[in-house]
């Protein structure tokens, strides 16, 4: 079983490293997106105050206070006291402010210039009794948060078409029809895919991450290794997916409709560009459906805030039974040959 | 064990056509046997069941006097009809992976050798002429000697050169005693290669047999075959059986010396006038009718 398993790992490397233009285009693509994404928001980061108001009403602009009235703050609703401090502290919001109450209560980041400048701001906007909170966190800069979200959508795309398309290419030609003809078992063609993907596309994250982490010099603030893990389980989760979509399709223009249909909602819901906070409770709740929202949060939880393995071990619990229950599925409904 | 395979009332219905219909045969063991028809008779739909490809509607299939089971594809090889490869891989890469799908294969160099490798060996698959990439499919249908070797329709597209090699190829593995069932719609091939045959058409066997003896059950003339133009006003006026085919007269006896001599009385040369037996295309052609497909 594992000679038969290896034989084919090997055969599906050598065929992947050696179509260049495939493996330059998994290279190209994430570093051009990066770098290119980085140009263009780290000048001028942003053109204007982002504040939370710590509020239970959604409709905020409902809330009567003349600093509501000043243009050009981005004001957002916070309900959750702690989730709007920490978003302070990783300069995300340039202020936390609530305005119910006689005295108005704010919070601001010691070491944010545009928190210091959103405070004058608001202490002129009327006479009431401020009371001042304050918390300590670096500035993130755009490309530490953004670094983590292109090599998750690199994963993203090299596991789900680079397993999904592929089968179906294999099915559709009769290569797939050919090793049933031998003693080679669906789950060891299967393992053998999982592995083969799992191990390239990795290597081409870690050989970006280097590159990136060094050019830029973006923060690590956690453990390489519980990195490497959530990388590994991320992939893994999103070569599932792929096999499972791949399990029984022989058309290579379904197989890509489908797959477009899983990639599009996680490029846009699943936070590798920009945050989603501050979106509908419906956006974010649909985001929690993907297992590229979980690597994020849990790749960012450790480079960015220093996460150990306890604190993302929710986000991992997920991608691992995402994981069992996508692979075995997909073995169970696997087929060799079209209809 | 006298029979090596053995299919009883094998059955297999597609939602518009009966592809197999309930068709019994028995291959010997160390036999070249032919699964002759024409496209659409129903030959891949066998084979394919025999392999577990496709399932059947109804049927048994002794592989050994044993019901197929999880050996089968051990000792068992196969060529399909369209195979395609993994992609950027060389011939040697290529025959190593299937090598090391099989608990007991035979050794590289012998496979090679046999089906005449040695000098593609580095050359990417994509690059192989038909007749090379052929002899690749056999070689990995060999790779795990198996007992019994299925070729389905193999020089489908080649060109004399590369059929006259191939056909040299499957001499030499008969020669290892090897079983093949193999299919096809070239029936100087089946004439060359097989030992028996059968003849399918519309799911059915029409005919099964050694192919010479089949040949002599079904005609007992000799064909006297005459150019149209030989004959004089174009018309040949004679009392016994013949037919006008592809610009030559076909004429059936068997008394070659007094239909000469009444050839002669009718004042028609003999220059150009050939004599021949009746061969496979012939008995196919009878069997299944010369008219076209849709």
């Amino acid at each position: 079983m594992i000679a038969r398993i290896l034989a084919v790992f090997h055969a599906r490397n050598l065929e992947f490293v050696r179509d260049r233009g495939t493996l330059s285009w998994n290279i190209m693509f994430p570093v051009i997106v990066l770098f290119g994404l980085n140009f263009v928001f780290s000048a001028g980061e942003r053109n204007q105050f982002k504040i939370g108001v710590l509020t239970n009403n959604p409709v905020i602009s409902e809330i009567d206070h003349p600093f509501m009235d000043i243009r050009y703050i981005n004001k957002i609703q916070i309900v959750d006291q702690d989730a709007g401090l920490e978003s302070v502290r990783r300069h995300k919001l340039d202020m936390l402010v609530d305005l119910d109450g006689p005295v108005i209560h704010y919070w601001i980041n010691e070491e944010s210039p545009t928190g210091y400048m959103v405070e004058k701001i608001l202490l002129q906007s009327s006479k009431d009794e401020f009371l001042k909170g304050v918390v300590q966190g670096k500035n993130i800069r755009y490309v530490e948060w953004l670094l983590p979200g292109v090599l998750g959508m690199n994963l993203m795309f090299g596991c789900l078409f680079g397993v999904g398309y592929v089968i179906v290419r294999y099915r559709k030609n009769g290569f797939l029809k050919r090793l049933k003809a031998t003693p080679l078992q669906a789950i060891e063609f299967i393992i053998a895919q999982v592995l083969s993907r799992l191990i390239l596309t990795m290597s081409m994250a870690i050989f970006i991450y280097i590159g990136a982490s060094f050019i830029l010099e973006t923060r690590m603030e956690g453990s390489y290794f519980v990195l490497l893990l959530v990388g590994i389980l991320g992939a893994t989760s999103l070569i599932s997916m792929g096999l499972l979509i791949a399990s029984r399709v022989s058309s290579e223009e379904l197989a890509g409709g489908l797959l477009n249909l899983m990639t599009w909602p996680m490029m846009t819901l699943s936070g590798i560009f920009f945050s989603l906070e501050g979106s509908p409770e419906w956006v974010i709740t649909l985001s929690n459906f993907f297992p590229l929202t979980h690597t994020l949060n849990a790749a960012r939880a450790i480079m960015i805030d220093g996460a150990t393995i306890t604190e993302i071990s929710f986000e991992l619990m997920i991608l691992i039974v995402i994981s069992v229950v996508f692979t075995s599925l997909g073995a169970f409904l696997f087929k060799w040959q079209p209809d | 064990m006298l029979n090596i395979l053995e299919v009883k009332n094998l059955r297999k219905k597609y939602p518009d056509v009966i592809a197999v219909d309930g068709i019994s045969f028995a291959v010997k063991k160390g036999i070249c046997f032919g699964l002759l028809g024409p496209n659409g008779a129903g030959k891949t739909t066998v084979i394919e069941i025999i392999e577990g490809i496709t399932a059947s509607d109804g049927g048994t299939i002794l592989y050994k006097d044993q019901p197929i089971n999880k050996n089968f594809h051990k000792e068992t090889g196969i060529q399909f009809q369209a195979t395609a490869l993994q992609e950027f891989l060389t011939v040697k890469e290529t025959l190593k992976l299937f090598h090391k799908l099989y608990p007991h294969p035979a050794h590289l160099d012998e496979i090679i050798q046999e089906c005449s490798l040695e000098n593609l060996l580095s050359r990417d698959n994509r690059k192989l002429s038909g007749g090379q990439r052929q002899r690749l499919l056999v070689a990995i249908a060999l790779i795990n000697q198996p007992e019994l070797l299925f070729m389905d329709e193999p020089t489908t597209g080649l060109d004399p050169q590369a059929r006259r090699n191939f056909w040299n190829m499957v001499e030499k593995i008969k020669l290892r005693k090897t079983t093949i069932i193999l299919t096809t719609h070239y029936m100087e091939e089946a004439d060359y290669l097989c030992d028996e045959i059968i003849i399918m058409d519309k799911g059915k066997i029409l005919a099964s047999g050694e192919p010479k003896k089949l040949i002599a059950a079904h005609f007992k003339e000799v064909i006297l075959e005459l150019p149209e133009n030989e004959v004089v006003n174009g018309e040949l006026d004679i009392p016994i059986k013949y037919e006008l085919k592809y610009g030559h007269y076909e004429i059936y006896t068997r008394d070659i010396s007094s239909t000469l001599d009444l050839l002669k009385k009718h004042n028609i040369s003999l220059d150009n006038l050939k004599i021949r037996s009746f061969n496979l295309e012939d008995l196919f052609l009878e069997l299944t009718g010369s008219e076209l497909r849709s």
